[in-house]
């Protein structure tokens, strides 16, 4: 769970940011969009940048491909200083939010501009647009106007156009979210096949964690210009080092415990019932006494034995889901708990709210936070 | 069914259309009267006027003459009434076309960038700026020539100022040239270029730019190949709203051409006035609306076609 992954690991990063800065306005009106923030992006990774609207995150890319300049530290591209270049000398494409696409060209034109702009001959072009548009699919549409598409359609064009001068790094900045819920998901298989057939490194901005969690390779999370925890998708959504990131990153449940002790990395938690679990630290230090952990809903359930319970509470709502049941507790403590069951086909109504139960925790499943 | 009864099957119908087409000519009736009395009704004075003999001191005499029309570019030989080419009458209108294109380009040279200076503006500050570009319309025209005057002049602010850097000894003859009237056109019109420019880069999405840069085009590029044809409607109008009054400016070349600099406009205000030719006047401004309505309709036609043309 090192914070700089396999990039450090491999050498020479795709993209790396390092200790950039970047303040926006002056006097009074400065707004700071992003802190000291370093990350190295490796090669051909599907990177995401994951974090509510106003994180930074969009400024990140921006700097990245070159709208933005930083106010402090640098960017590098395949270990090479770009922070002074302007964006059309830089070898990196962005999907737009909106796709951004010209409406006074076809879908070819708007495919072969990049090319076209690197002074690539009239059979490049035409072949690299014939190829782009074989692997959006759009074989078809070559010769419409971009404002007879349709939404998922443009996004294609987008992406194509994007990828067409074969870009060192690809930049999408929220690049789905116009689109409805189906046509997300589609676009999201199909972004994941762009980027193993292409082999190009995907910078990814999102808000939204479930499409983070399902495409990226690593995921960086962001709170008001910083990055809270780099990571795999199962790492931050196992191992959230940070309440933030473990409330904006699915379900979960924050209790209160005292760390007890710490031995390579390996530390015990006791709980106000008395019961001791082993728990996980974030990379950061912490010193032992009081301290919030963090539990997921599916890593619990209900206690069928005394001996399992770890928390105790009264069983106040149950919610059936179809693949799986939320049991929602109010812990003998008073805090709020959820529990989240699979169905089984003989798993039935056995319990009622009001009933006082046992809450048992599967072992590694206790998350230390910083605070 | 009889028309007594009202209200019945489909004499209701009929009666809801005769209404509907009565409340459309009720909409459209004020905007034909005005069309018919400041527009139509006057033009066809003039083009009536035009097929006329001129009176000997001033209006038209009742009988038909296609003698302005020839006046147009043809003059009769004080001795012999034998026909040749009116050399006057073709310079000034070359004159006038020049005149009108230089200002038209020039303009579009300088209010390009001042339109897209203000639309990238933060959206408070735009309207200081648009305010800055309109004031010039509080001072009447004729102020504003005279004032261009005193610029201009031998002993005016320009060539003092040449004089006293050093550039020029002597001063320069600016007023009463083609220069002067250039000047002058260009500052009595610029705004009509810049506003709507303006009015139509406002509207432009500058995500497009972004993407434009990002796909590797400088700035040369950008703007040739992703900003000019986005604003192109609003060039035309630039264009139509500069070169239209320009061609047939009256003020202007009047006061900054002297008597000699004359454009469309003074030749054809001279017909009604000292040489007494209210046909060939008229026949002169129709022959100039004629013109720029073609031009415009072959201008307006490329540019569509060019449009649809590019990277089909």
């Amino acid at each position: 769970m090192s914070p700089d992954g396999k990039a450090s690991q491999s050498g020479s990063a795709a993209v790396e940011a390092q200790r950039v800065t970047k303040i926006f306005g002056g006097g009074d009106d400065q707004v700071v969009a992003l802190d000291d923030v370093s990350v190295q992006i490796g090669e051909n990774e599907f990177f995401t940048l994951l974090g509510p609207s106003g994180c930074g995150k969009t400024t990140l890319l921006r700097l990245i491909a070159g709208f933005e300049h930083p106010t402090d530290g640098r960017i590098l591209l395949g270990g090479e200083d770009i922070s002074p270049l302007p964006p059309f000398q830089r070898p990196v494409n962005t999907v737009f939010q909106n796709y951004a696409l010209f409406p006074h060209m076809t879908v070819g034109g708007n495919i072969g501009f990049g090319l076209e702009m690197l002074n690539k001959s009239k059979q490049e072009v035409d072949d690299a647009v014939t190829e782009m548009l074989r692997l959006v699919r759009m074989e078809e549409l070559r010769n419409r106007r971009t404002s007879q598409l349709s939404g998922g359609q443009q996004q294609r064009v987008a992406l194509a156009r994007a990828l067409a001068p074969k870009p060192r790094v690809l930049l999408l900045d929220e690049p789905l979210s116009a689109l409805d819920l189906k046509l997300r998901k589609e676009m999201q298989i199909e972004l994941k096949r762009l980027q193993n057939e292409t082999g190009i490194t995907f910078v990814f901005v999102t808000h939204d964690q479930e499409e983070a969690l399902t495409m990226s390779d690593r995921i960086a999370v962001m709170k008001e210009g910083a990055i809270l925890q780099i990571g795999a998708p199962r790492d931050i959504y196992d191992h959230p080092s940070d309440r933030f990131v473990a409330h904006f990153i699915g379900e979960t449940n924050f209790l209160e415990a005292e760390l007890l002790e710490r031995k390579n990395g390996a530390a015990k938690v006791k709980f106000p019932s008395g019961a001791v679990l082993p728990a996980s630290l974030p990379d950061a230090p912490i010193s032992p006494g009081k301290v919030s952990v963090v539990v997921r809903p599916e890593h619990s359930r209900i206690a069928t034995t005394k001996k399992d319970a770890v928390l105790s509470g009264t069983l106040e709502n149950v919610v059936y889901f179809g693949t799986d049941t939320h049991f929602h507790f109010r812990l003998n403590d008073g805090a709020q708990f959820i529990v989240r069951m699979q169905n089984a086909r003989d798993s039935g109504d056995d319990f009622t709210p009001g009933q006082e139960l046992g809450i048992a925790v599967e072992a590694d499943a206790v998350q230390v936070l910083r605070d | 069914m009889s028309t007594s009864v009202p209200e019945t099957g489909a004499t209701a119908a009929q009666s809801a259309e005769r209404r509907a087409v009565r409340t459309r000519w009720l909409l459209v009736s004020p905007a034909v009267v005005i069309i018919g009395c400041v527009g139509i009704l006057p033009l066809s004075i003039i083009l009536l006027y035009s097929l006329l003999e001129p009176a000997e001191y001033a209006g038209v005499v009742w009988t038909f003459s296609p003698e302005a029309w020839m006046g147009l570019v043809l003059e009769r030989d004080i001795f012999d009434d034998t026909l040749g080419l009116s050399s006057a009458h073709l310079t000034i209108y070359t004159r006038s076309i020049l005149q009108a294109l230089f200002t038209t380009v020039l303009t579009l040279i300088f209010g390009f960038p001042t339109a897209y200076f203000i639309a990238t503006r933060p959206a408070k500050e735009r309207n200081i700026w648009l305010f800055l570009v309109t004031i010039p319309f509080w001072t009447n025209l004729l102020i504003r020539t005279f004032a261009i005057m005193l610029i201009v002049r031998d002993e005016g602010l320009v060539n003092h100022a040449l004089i006293n850097i050093g550039l020029i000894e002597k001063p320069l003859a600016i007023l009463y040239t083609d220069v002067a009237v250039a000047i002058g056109l260009v500052y009595a019109y610029l705004p009509f270029m810049v506003l709507p420019l303006y009015a139509s880069m406002e509207k432009l999405d500058f995500r497009l730019v972004e993407a434009g840069y990002d796909l590797y085009a400088n700035r040369r590029r950008v703007l040739r190949r992703v900003i000019v044809p986005l604003v192109k409607p609003g060039v035309i109008a630039g264009c139509i709203l500069v070169f239209i009054p320009s061609i047939g400016a009256y003020v202007t070349p009047r006061l900054l051409g002297g008597g000699k600099n004359m454009m469309l406009g003074n030749l054809i205000a001279n017909q009604f006035g000292t040489s007494r030719n209210w046909p060939l006047g008229s026949a002169m401004a129709l022959a100039l609306m004629g013109l720029v309505m073609i031009a415009l309709v072959i201008y307006v036609r490329n540019v569509t076609a060019a449009g649809q043309k590019s990277h089909g």
